[in-house]
């Protein structure tokens, strides 16, 4: 593969896509698929040749279109003059109406309004290819320019340059800790060894996330690029994917594309004619939470397992097998490519002083836009969730808003014009966390949901340190307590020792930030909590009180 | 290049002392008598990390750091003891006594036991924790040992012990968090391993008694360790 054979793919695939005046482009992410977008995509398939129009139009598969709650989503793109309709819960039944409406006036009734602030006020670079390419096929990933970047590394660009651009762009990790990517990436190569690795960590267990998992089921060949970049930087000639076995439509698009990018040469053995190479390989995770701490996964690569050990020393230095190891979350890698085809001052030019760039985030809850987003860091949290997420259900009334999942905390509605940026985050006791946003409203207790957040930490703490393994259980205990009405003020005291012992003496990040939502909380929430101890009440009308209590 | 080690010095609670570069503060601190307390650790077994019972202060570091997995720096300043470092350990110890059966009475490692002495050693009284004792099987199938969940603090020693020195890997830890437990084979019953070699390794680095010889009556189980660091000596030398 050289450079005019990958521009001949593009222009091939270019020239076959100008054929067609008209794509229907259906959602075939997991969201839309559970709710019979394939049926929906044979269905146009059919009816286009039953009206003999295939010669200019074409119905394919896409990736995911962000708003998940009002699927099965269909956009109908026009080519000449790059117009595009997104139509919203669509059945078999509208298939005929939407396929007549293409020379016409869209369907008002199913069209989102492109003008809605949820598509409007966007910014997607790592979603720029959703909705819009096949994510089976390597070609139409080619002809938006894809692999294109990492041509560029190898023939023009040294280890050290690629670094430095990385450097350059600010981009921080999105795996949960903001941890500066191009720091990492400097890291690996000056550690010494023979044989370094790249694991993209695609465990993503928070509960109410879903970011990484559509762009490896919408758009997986940029992930695949951003890794083989790193490892052109770090020196580093091998690859895995660490993902877990409860994604089963991410791990067959991936294996498609890790066959398909082998077959072309992007992947393996010389790629672009260089000494370069780079083999990328599954491991599927069996669904523990604690196997996307860094440490744990690597043990589970190792085939032992999944305990976190203590660092340092880090993967960076001592991974996989003991070589250094570059770890990075996917959707920090799907930015590799990007900021090396528009430079680190494009990237850098995104965002806040601190955070760089764009964030996904996987909207949730009790909001009317259900669904993923990518904003510019530092989009205030109100824009988030009544701007683009359009706000809370009628009749209803914010609470709060959670981040972080199990190691973040609430934020409520007197601190929604905070930059969601880490710093920012943190000062207010969440973190930015992968992603996940879940919306609360009234109907929402918030101690009960402090013990939803312990209760899946209980069950999925490995066990291995006494901090973490005993005392959330004895947290939970605590907290299941105090929601049954037999909670006293001692127990809120207690809460806040164990808090604070967790968190300075566990071995590892789920055990540190364990505590997180019960102190975020009991901050904010603390007349709640008293609500349940004194009074015997729940505010919300959750927590099923024994009235009284047992003396 | 072969690394070499480098002589460090250091200062551990205003004491200065000197060490190699690749040991850690708990090494450190145990050539000097300074008493830093263990529970997981072992000397002639890999570092653990998971009882954190030796968790320290280091100066310039935010947060307590275990002695046994940090290696000594130049210039280091360590805290074994403040008054922070020891409520934790308490609370720990209390986490243990709690998390399941250690009414050392009724236990055949009375007198013998590392989370006993403990306890006495950092002067825990009382237990601020409700008591979770669950049910845990006892496994005396096998014909010279006895196996009894209650009494285990899931400290890995019997595990790496089996592992890394007799090299069977007979013993691993199976389920998470509270619900974790020590298991022979996959689950199986002990007296039934096939690839347990008898050997009686793990029974005698076990901390407490939940790993112990047959026909011992309450605190007659005496725990002999001495094999371990006259064995590590023997294979660095090979
Ligand atoms: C309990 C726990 C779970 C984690 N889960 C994930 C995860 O699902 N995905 C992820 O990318 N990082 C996860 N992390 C963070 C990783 O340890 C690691 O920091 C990250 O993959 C580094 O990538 P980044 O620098 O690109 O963010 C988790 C950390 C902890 C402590
Ligand atoms: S903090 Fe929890 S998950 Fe982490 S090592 Fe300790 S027990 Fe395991
Ligand atoms: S059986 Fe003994 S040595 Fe093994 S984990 Fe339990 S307490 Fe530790």
């Amino acid at each position: 593969m050289n450079f005019e054979e990958l521009h001949e793919i593009a222009k091939i695939e270019n020239e076959k896509r100008a054929q067609f005046e008209y794509s229907i482009n259906v959602c075939v992410a997991a969201g839309c698929m559970s709710c019979g977008s394939l049926e929906l995509l044979t269905s146009f398939k059919k009816e286009i040749e039953r009206r003999g129009i295939e010669n200019w139009c074409k119905a394919k598969g896409v990736g995911c279109l962000g708003l998940c709650s009002a699927g099965p989503l269909v956009s109908v793109q026009r080519y000449d003059q790059k117009s595009e309709v997104i139509y919203k819960s669509v059945t078999l039944d509208n298939v005929h109406e939407i396929v007549d409406a293409l020379t016409g006036e869209p369907v008002g009734r199913l069209a989102c309004s492109k003008e809605m602030s949820f598509f409007k006020n966007q910014q997607k670079i790592v979603l720029e290819n959703f909705g819009n390419i096949d994510p089976e096929k390597i070609e139409e990933y080619i002809a938006v320019g894809g692999y294109e970047p990492l041509y560029t590394v190898l023939r023009e660009m040294s280890p050290a340059n690629v670094i430095e651009q990385i450097v350059k762009s600010g981009l921080r990790g999105r795996g949960g800790g903001g941890y500066p990517t191009g720091l990492k990436w400097t890291t690996v190569m000056k550690a010494s060894g023979n044989q370094k690795y790249i694991i993209c960590n695609a465990d993503e267990g928070d509960p109410g996330a879903f970011m990484d998992r559509s762009v490896l089921e919408s758009d997986p060949h940029r992930v695949l690029e951003g890794m083989a970049i790193a490892g052109y930087a770090v020196g580093a000639d091998k690859g895995f994917i660490y993902v877990r076995a409860e994604y089963p439509l991410a791990i067959r698009r991936l294996k498609k594309a890790i066959t398909q990018a082998e077959q072309l040469g992007v992947l393996g053995r010389g790629i672009f004619n260089t000494p370069f190479n780079f083999d990328i390989k599954l491991r599927l995770g069996a669904g523990a939470f604690v196997c996307g701490e860094e440490t744990a996964l690597i043990s589970s690569i190792e085939g032992s397992r999944g305990n976190p050990r203590p660092r340092p020393p880090y993967p960076a230095e001592y991974g996989l097998w003991g070589s250094p190891t570059l770890i990075n979350n996917v959707e920090t890698f799907a930015n590799i490519p990007a900021i090396i085809r528009n430079g680190s001052a494009w990237f850098a030019s995104i965002g806040t002083e601190k955070s760089k760039g764009t964030k996904v985030f996987a909207l949730a809850g009790r909001i009317n836009n259900t669904g993923l987003i990518e904003v510019p860091m530092g989009t205030t949290l109100r824009e988030i969730v009544f701007n683009i997420g359009g706000g809370i259900p009628e009749g209803s009334k914010f609470k709060a808003v959670q981040t972080g999942g199990p190691s973040g905390g609430c934020i409520t509605s007197d601190y929604l014009d905070t930059p969601a940026d880490y710093e920012s985050l943190t000062k207010l006791g969440s973190i930015m966390g992968s992603g996940g946003m879940i919306v609360m409203d009234d109907t929402s207790c918030m101690v009960d949901v402090a013990k939803f957040f312990v209760e899946f930490c209980m069950t999925e703490s490995c066990g291995k340190c006494v901090p973490c393994r005993d005392g959330s259980a004895q947290m939970y205990h605590l907290l299941s307590k105090i929601t049954s009405g037999e909670g006293n003020i001692n127990d809120i005291h207690m809460l806040e020792k164990l808090s604070d012992l967790i968190n300075n003496t566990s071995l590892c990040g789920l055990g540190m930030t364990m505590p997180n939502p019960v102190v975020s909380t009991m901050h904010f929430f603390k007349d709640e909590y008293l609500a349940h101890v004194h009074d015997k009440i729940c505010p919300a009308g959750v927590c099923n009180m024994k009235r009284g209590g047992r003396k | 290049m072969k690394k070499v080690s480098q002589i460090q010095t250091l200062i551990i609670d205003g004491k200065e002392v000197g060490g190699k570069s690749d040991e850690s503060i708990l090494q450190v601190a145990k050539e000097n008598d300074i008493f830093i307390p263990t529970l997981c650790y072992l000397e002639g077994l890999s570092d653990y990390g998971g009882c954190r019972m030796c968790i320290v202060e280091v100066k310039g570091m935010p947060r307590l750091v275990p002695a046994c997995t940090t290696l000594i720096r130049e210039g280091m300043e360590v805290t074994t003891n403040s008054e922070k470092i020891h409520n934790y350990r308490l609370s720990i110890l209390a986490l243990l006594f709690t998390e399941r059966n250690h009414i050392c009475s009724a236990c055949v490692s009375n007198g013998h036991c590392e989370l006993q002495t403990l306890a006495l050693k950092l002067g825990l009284t009382h237990v601020e924790f409700p008591y979770i004792f669950p049910k845990m099987p006892v496994d005396a199938t096998h014909d010279r040992f006895i196996a009894d969940h209650n009494r285990c603090v899931l400290c890995g020693r019997c595990v790496r012990a089996c592992h890394e020195v007799e090299g069977a890997h007979t013993k691993d830890i199976m389920g998470r968090g509270i619900t974790s437990r020590v298991i022979t084979d996959l689950k199986e019953s002990w007296g039934s391993s096939k690839t347990c070699t008898s050997c009686g390794k793990c029974v005698h680095v076990c901390p407490t008694g939940a790993l112990t010889e047959k026909g011992k009556s309450v605190a007659e189980m005496e725990k002999r360790r001495q094999f371990l660091p006259y064995l590590k000596l023997m294979r660095e030398r090979r």
